[in-house]
């Protein structure tokens, strides 16, 4: 069974006791890169806003860090990420509980030496200014200490306690803010971040109940932010808003809104940091829950670059709220969960709704550029049963090497031309018809790629026909590997998720059809909407502290 | 060995001899006896598989008539010798590359003389292609067997009959290889065949298996998706590839990932997140290396952990690798192994078999045996016939490696009666007969092939002249040195080729050799002579043990056992005092013996344990003829009769050195009945009985034994285990655990062993344990 940190992930943000404020500098003078780190958080909330609403395109069109991109696979969107790798144990669980404990260690420091810097450092040029911080920073603290860390240690009382002190006392801006914390619900904007291996997944929160005097105290950026995100639909060349995923009058935190659904390449990670450090994104004081490899991977670019803290969260834990909750608001009045039927069938197969009312136990399937899969038993009870590396990178990997494409889509229309009975060797090929000693039909795959043994073959196969083999071996693949967890677990309905499985209606059907088969009608494969952004809408459910 | 002729394989018999430099009467040997063929034809092998009856020459040993005479006369033998030709069955496999397949039928054509032979039970893949060649070239009908029937029914014949049969693979391990003893029990354990497709079968009894599941990314995938990623046609190629290539260039590793936190995270950055996903995101080349490592690795993985989840759907932890995936390459059972170990936790091993190859045509060979019930014996592998298992080093160029594996063989010999595991075994499953592992011992094993290189010498003479009168035995005798020779040098580079490599197994080879070139008693003058001496000896030796006190009668009892030990041809420190003093005699033995306390001395507690009850039954191991069996063990087994415990004197069925064989015991048990009324009366009321091993080796597996000796020890209710002499209390049984009393006694006659068990030459090993309640 998976452990669960005790604690709630924000205590990130809290000082240890056990370490002094002046050990706290030391350690950050030796480890972290100092000045810049805190100043442009005053700055920001007083000053100018933008200088234009279309902040995002600028640097997205830039490509990574404004370099001219040499090729990006725009819209390349589909693998989720490979959150671990097959091979990870459930031990992970632990040891990510540890390294909160360790950022936490880590996170204070940074706050209290961004301050102390901020008299001393102006090289951060014009966006240093040295604005009451403390202020601003409380919020955060505030939250940290009402997490339950069981003592703030003396040093870390007095260091709050001197930054109250300088506190400038209310003004217009931070009136909303300080309601918003009366209410105890985190600041806008509110994001969900998960960055896998090859996506990045944002959900962000519009508020539609925003009042006039509301409106008028909005920060201007984050006015912008708003505005910029909800009235496009795509974002660079490579950013892209699921505008058909959105969900509706969603009420999240007493606030009524539109919930939006944004994926854009991994690679891009460095420019959208960039992009939120030329905004100030810093000077909101967002918490940005993130989770996924990238969340480690990218943390120390958020800070230094930046000038943000992630607070990390579990990925499996952030999948399984997720899905839950978008399984719990539907979509948009219709059902958010589906299966197939007669999924061999072109002509009758059908999608239709499939109420997940009995959730429990389930084995959920996230095919990201790897592939996790994992028992749940309740909300809060559930296992990582394996993964494999055969997962949507294999399949795109493979289809970039094999044909030469450059998009997910591409492949996947390749494939949808393709014959993969040229390359894959079938039962019947070796025994004239069905196996009976062993029960296999003659249509079943033998060897994958296994008539490409043989040069004629291999020269007589067209990029369609390789791209769904590709399709099929990988798609084939999960299904068997799910069967088999699925009997190991005793468990019968599996549900589908990533973004491997977008647009991708034939892994769909395959799957379907596969699970069907081989259980001899005894599992059922269950596929979710919303496919592969359950990661990032569980981070913003933990910003939100909704269970 | 092998060379493959650049015009390929004609259609005369001629063109064999061309192509294959090996002369091809020694790869299909004992053709002219053959019958009831087999053909397994793969992808690029072809294994063949028939019966043989095979002339041996025999020693045998037959009791003189002494009726009515009186006198015992000096110097004449207590019995005749004569050589008689014996037919012993044997299994032919033989493996070679397709390329061969039609050259080789034509040899076959023309050797073969048994007209009986009208049927060729075929399978594999290559089967169906072949049929008309077969059919028109050996005017034989060909029945196709199915594939996976075959191979469980061969995989189940080499997990019965084969020690050492199946090993686990340690890259980087020294050795690479480790051997599994042979589990008494076989089943239940899963078959996993990746040719081109993956099968997984569970294979539950001799006839009921399973198949529970399988794969399609096998070994075609890794050929077939290979080839079209890297231009790389062979398969061997692609593997040489794999070896060389850098996955973490094209797989998107958890470091890629997470960046430097995996460390924090206690994470191995180095596991795979995504096969290929790095592929999909640069625009960049990668290398075919590269590329087929990925790729290896994607498929190994795959394989594994379908295989750790089907083990654990069946609650199985024996797991057999097989198919043209695995086949002794090293670079696949790597990551197979890797593979298994990570996703079972270590709790499933990865098991790969010596014979892999042979299972489909060993399995079509049993189907069109039946008639023959070749289960129903025990067969032992012929070192001497067999090629061992080659070092296919992934450093090996891929024509290298194709031509040390050209032609490959085994063979098997059938076995006079079934072998069965001891019933006193206190754990059957975890007994180990080896002492001393030198595939893991290098030092051992440097000093004993060396050891048997320099004794080598001595065999070559003591084989001539134990046959005077043929012609050719100087001739034989070389040709024996030579095979001998190859082997010990083969072993010095693949300690591995056979199994473990062990002091038994070096013994078992020269035995194997020897009478591969029909010396199948070289001592049996040797033991002849000796037995007669030893004979003479016997009523003086007795009068002067009962002239002793009872306490005093047990020390002398057991020293005379100790000192007959000493008379051992096997042992050059003793041969040679042998064949200078011919005087040398059972008194001069004990003056030789080391002093008590001896380096192992339980003697007390044995005494004391003499005091109480006698024994219900003794089940006694005899070591050597002459002066060791007559007036070392028979005194013993005398004064064990007088207590009143039963025995049962075991011996070897056939030669060994100077090892007695149980047809000499027979004869000089019934010598001694006839000079002493204690054994005669013991014999004549079955309270003392001669029994054979089943084993024609100097050393001892107890997991090995003829079933009738198995069966006399039950019903006996044998309750007193003697094991006597090196080869079988010291070089093997050492650490043997039993399930009741057992004494091991042994005189070390070598000084390296002694000085590493911290004694001296002639030191006493005189272990006597009692099973914990």
């Amino acid at each position: 069974m998976r452990r669960r940190g005790p604690f709630h992930p924000r205590v990130h943000w809290a000082a240890p006791p056990s370490l002094s404020f002046r050990l706290h500098r030391l350690l950050l003078l030796h480890t972290v890169n100092p000045p810049r780190i805190r100043e442009p958080i005053g700055r920001e909330a007083f000053g100018p806003p933008p200088a234009s609403s279309d902040w995002l395109p600028t640097h997205w069109r830039n490509g990574r860090g404004g370099r001219p991109r040499a090729r990006l696979c725009s819209g390349w969107t589909t693998v989720e990420e490979a959150r671990r790798s097959p091979t990870l144990g459930g031990w992970l669980g632990r040891q990510r509980w540890l390294l909160r404990m360790g950022a936490g260690r880590l996170g204070a420091p940074m706050e209290r030496h961004g301050r102390a810097s901020a008299t001393s450092a102006s090289s951060a040029g014009e966006q240093a200014a040295g604005g009451p911080e403390g202020r601003r920073r409380e919020p955060l603290r505030r939250r940290a200490s009402s997490a339950s860390v069981p003592s703030v240690g003396a040093s870390a009382e007095s260091a709050r306690r001197d930054r109250l002190g300088s506190y400038s006392g209310p003004t217009a801006v931070t009136r909303q803010r300080v309601e918003s914390l009366r209410k105890k619900r985190p600041l806008f904007p509110w994001f969900g971040l998960d960055i896998g291996g090859t996506l990045v997944k944002l959900v962000y929160f519009e508020p539609k109940d925003i009042t006039a005097e509301e409106e008028e105290e909005e920060v201007e950026s984050l006015k912008s932010i708003r505005k910029y995100l909800t009235s496009n639909v795509a974002y660079g060349s490579t950013g892209i808003r699921d505008v058909h995923l959105e969900l509706k009058d969603l009420t999240l935190c007493g606030r009524k809104g539109n919930l939006h659904f944004i994926r854009f390449p991994t690679h891009d990670m460095p420019a959208f940091i960039q992009m939120g450090r030329d905004k100030n994104f810093s000077s909101l004081h967002t918490v940005f829950c993130a989770t996924g490899g990238g969340a480690y991977k990218f943390e120390e670019d958020f800070l230094t670059i930046g000038d943000l803290q992630l607070c990390k969260l579990d990925e499996l834990d952030c999948l399984i709220k997720g899905i839950l909750y978008i399984d719990s608001v539907g979509f948009n009045g219709r059902s958010q969960c589906y299966y197939f039927e007669n999924p061999a069938d072109s002509e009758k197969c059908q999608k239709l709704p499939f109420d997940l009312k009995n959730p429990y136990p389930l084995l959920l399937v996230n095919i990201g550029s790897g592939v996790s899969i994992l028992a749940v038993y309740s909300k809060d009870n559930y296992k990582r049963v394996t993964g494999t590396s055969l997962g949507g990178g294999t399949f795109f990997g493979l289809c970039c090497l094999l044909t030469g494409c450059t998009t997910f889509e591409e492949a996947l229309e390749m494939a949808s031309r393709g014959d993969s009975t040229k390359v894959d060797k079938l039962v019947r090929d070796i025994y004239g018809g069905d196996y009976e000693r062993f029960g296999l039909p003659g249509w079943a795959v033998a060897s994958s790629f296994g008539n490409m043994m043989s040069k004629e073959k291999r020269e007589a196969v067209s990029k369609e026909d390789l791209a769904r083999a590709t399709l099929i071996t990988i798609t084939n693949n999960i299904g068997s590997i799910a069967r088999m967890c699925a009997l190991n677990e005793n468990i019968n309905q599996v549900v589908f998720v990533g973004n491997f499985l977008r647009i991708n209606t034939i892994a769909m059907r395959l799957l379907a059809y596969a699970l069907d088969y081989w259980s001899k009608g005894q599992l059922k494969a269950l596929f979710s909407e919303h496919e592969g952004y359950f990661g990032a809408v569980g981070a913003l459910l933990e910003l939100l502290k909704i269970p | 060995m092998a060379e493959c002729g650049a015009s390929g394989s004609g259609s005369s018999g001629d063109s064999l001899d061309k192509s294959i430099t090996l002369p091809p009467d020694e790869i299909f040997r004992n053709l002219e006896n053959a019958k009831r063929f087999a053909i397994d034809i793969g992808g690029s092998l072809t294994k063949l598989a028939y019966y043989s009856t095979v002339q041996h020459k025999v020693a045998k040993v037959r009791s003189f008539d002494h009726a009515g005479k009186d006198t015992e006369r000096d110097h004449e033998p207590p019995y005749e010798i004569s050589v008689q030709e014996e037919i012993t069955a044997r299994l032919h496999f033989i493996k070679f590359e397709n390329t061969y397949i039609e050259a080789c039928l034509d040899f076959i054509k023309d050797h073969l003389v048994n007209t009986e032979t009208k049927v060729i039970q075929a399978t594999g893949g290559g089967a169906y292609k072949f049929k008309d060649l077969i059919e028109e070239k050996l005017q034989l009908k060909v029945d196709k067997e199915d594939v996976m029937t075959c191979l469980i029914k061969g995989c189940n014949f080499v997990l019965k009959n084969i020690p050492h049969e199946a090993f686990v693979y340690q890259k980087d391990a020294d050795p690479e290889f480790r051997f599994q003893t042979n589990h008494p029990h076989i089943f239940p354990y899963l078959l996993v065949n990746i040719g081109s497709g993956v099968s997984i079968v569970k294979v539950e009894t001799e006839d009921r298996f399973e198949w529970v599941g399988g794969s399609s990314i096998g070994g075609g995938t890794f050929w077939g998706l290979g080839a079209l990623l890297t231009k790389t046609k062979k398969f061997d190629e692609l593997l040489h590839l794999a070896s060389r290539g850098q996955h973490s260039n094209v797989d998107m590793l958890v470091r890629d990932v997470y960046g430097g936190a995996h460390q924090t995270l206690g994470l191995s950055g180095n596991l795979i997140a995504s096969s290929f996903g790095k592929s999909a995101t640069a625009d960049q080349e990668f290398s075919k290396e590269d590329m087929a490592k990925s790729l290896l690795h994607m498929i190994s993985n795959d394989i594994g952990q379908l295989a750790c989840l089907h083990a654990r759907l069946h609650s199985l932890d024996r797991v057999y690798f097989g198919g043209f995936f695995i086949r002794g390459h090293p670079v696949t059972m790597r990551t197979i192994t890797y593979s298994i170990n990570f996703f079972s936790k270590g709790e499933v091993q990865a098991l790969f078999l010596r014979h892999e190859g042979y299972l489909g045509a060993i399995g079509a060979f049993l189907k069109g045996a039946e008639q023959d019930n070749p289960n129903q014996y025990s067969w032992g592998e012929n070192y001497a016939g067999s090629s061992g298992l080659m070092s296919t080093s992934p450093e090996l160029g891929p024509a290298q490696r194709a031509r040390s594996g050209t032609f490959d063989l085994l063979e098997m010999d059938r076995l006079e009666r079934p072998l069965v595991n001891l019933p006193l075994l206190l754990d059957p499953p975890s007994y180990v007969p080896d002492t001393v592992d030198l595939t893991d011992d290098a030092l051992a094993r440097k000093y004993w092939l060396t050891c048997f290189e320099e004794a080598l010498d001595g065999v070559v003479k003591r084989a001539v002249a134990s046959q005077p009168d043929s012609v050719d035995a100087a001739e034989r005798a070389e040709k024996f040195r030579q095979k001998y020779w190859n082997k010990l040098q083969t072993l010095r580079q693949q300690p591995f080729a056979y199994g473990t490599l062990t002091v038994r197994s070096l013994l078992d080879t020269r035995e194997h050799c020897l009478n591969e070139f029909n010396f199948p008693d070289p001592y049996s003058k040797v033991k002849q002579r000796e037995n007669g001496v030893a004979l003479r000896c016997f009523p003086g030796v007795v009068r002067s043990l009962d002239a002793l006190g009872w306490e005093e009668r047990q020390l002398a009892l057991v020293k005379g056992l100790l000192a007959g030990n000493v008379f051992d041809w096997g042992a050059r420190a003793v041969s040679d005092v042998l064949e200078s003093d011919p005087h040398f005699g059972f008194e001069e033995a004990k003056r030789k013996l080391q002093e008590r306390p001896w380096l192992v001395d339980s003697y007390s507690k044995w005494l004391q344990r003499l005091k109480g009850p006698p024994h219900k039954c003794a089940l006694i191991f005899a070591d050597n003829s002459g002066i060791d069996i007559i007036l070392g063990v028979f005194p013993f087994v005398r004064e064990l009769l007088l207590r009143g415990t039963e025995v049962i004197l075991a011996c070897n069925s056939g030669p060994a050195l100077n090892d007695v064989t149980h047809s000499e015991s027979l004869i000089v048990a019934e010598r001694i009945a006839g000079m002493d009324p204690v054994v005669h009366s013991a014999l004549r009321e079955e309270r003392l009985l001669l029994v054979q091993t089943g084993s024609s080796s100097p050393c001892l597996d107890l997991s090995r034994l003829d079933k009738g000796l198995a069966a006399l020890v039950r019903e006996r209710g044998a309750d007193l285990v003697v094991i006597e002499g090196m080869g079988r209390a010291v070089h093997t049984n050492y650490h043997a655990a039993l399930r009741c009393e057992s004494l091991k006694l042994a005189v070390v006659k070598n000084a390296w062993l002694a000085e590493r068990l911290g004694g001296r030459l002639f030191s006493v090993i005189f272990k006597y344990e009692v099973p914990a309640e």
